[in-house]
């Protein structure tokens, strides 16, 4: 049972990387998981990457409007507003 | 119209992770908005603007049945690194490279933007739709889980697999080069 042991292994700190980056790990869990980070390079290089990953897939963020998207919404609300305007 | 710049890549990026092409979800996201300017005196207070107009996108997403989406698996069970990258006792035999201070420059650059973006494309659609939501939009864990009506524990396994699938295609393109 990997549960039981007292250390754990890389393979189970890779998968435990998310909860322990979403603070969800149970107290003496997240204790045994930074333990092993202190002592092993591989892991923390891994940790970093992860965290690199979510820097780099949030930097996709800048996505504009194509301009016929926004002629498009755009007449949606003049619609919108100009009902708005008749029902006041 | 700011408002509707503001959302509409959110919108259209999670519309596409339910329906098979980009005009189906330009027209998700179109009838979202128009269930939002007819509703807008329903929305009261009890969520964010944000997470009640992506609630609305999802349901319409999901109701317009191109892809059955609870159907869908939770995600796939494999590892978040292949097995065979470590030893019998479960210690790394091939370690990850280092990469990150490489991949700083390699993102002021934009060269990385298309290999991770075709990594999320590849992404079951139920991994993607959290890591779009969280890494992405910006989304918090709990804001999720009301989006896609998913529990806790769901959202952190399947942004797990999303963000290790992630890791592990930054890898393999910057060891390629």
């Amino acid at each position: 049972m990997l549960g039981l042991r007292k250390e754990l292994a890389c393979q189970e700190i890779v998968e435990l990387i998310t909860d322990y980056l979403e603070d969800s790990l149970p107290r003496s869990q997240r204790r045994r998981f930074e333990a092993h980070l202190a002592a092993c390079e591989n892991c923390t290089e891994y940790l970093n990457q992860m965290q690199a990953t979510i820097a780099a897939t949030g930097r996709l963020r800048e996505e504009d409007l194509t301009p016929e998207m926004r002629e498009e919404f755009g007449d949606i609300f003049r619609r919108w507003h100009s009902e708005q305007d008749r029902s006041t | 119209m700011e408002l509707v710049s503001r959302h509409q890549a959110s919108l259209l990026r999670l519309a596409r992770t339910h329906v098979s092409s980009g005009a189906l979800a330009e027209e998700v996201a179109q009838d979202t908005w128009l269930a939002v300017l007819c509703g807008l005196d329903g929305f009261a207070e009890r969520s964010t603007f944000r997470t009640w107009l992506l609630q609305i996108l999802v349901n319409r997403a999901r109701s317009t049945g191109v892809r059955e989406h609870r159907s869908v698996a939770i995600g796939d069970a494999g590892p978040a690194v292949d097995a065979s990258r470590f030893d019998a006792s479960g210690a790394w035999m091939s370690p990850p490279q280092h990469w990150v201070e490489d991949s700083d420059d390699r993102l002021a650059a934009q060269t990385l933007a298309v290999p991770i973006r075709t990594a999320l494309d590849q992404l079951p659609p139920r991994q993607r739709e959290v890591v779009l939501l969280r890494d992405v939009d910006g989304l918090s864990g709990q804001e999720v889980c009301e989006v896609l009506e998913i529990s806790e524990a769901n959202q952190r396994v399947l942004l797990h697999r999303g963000r290790s699938r992630l890791r592990q295609a930054i890898e393999t393109e910057l060891a390629g080069t």
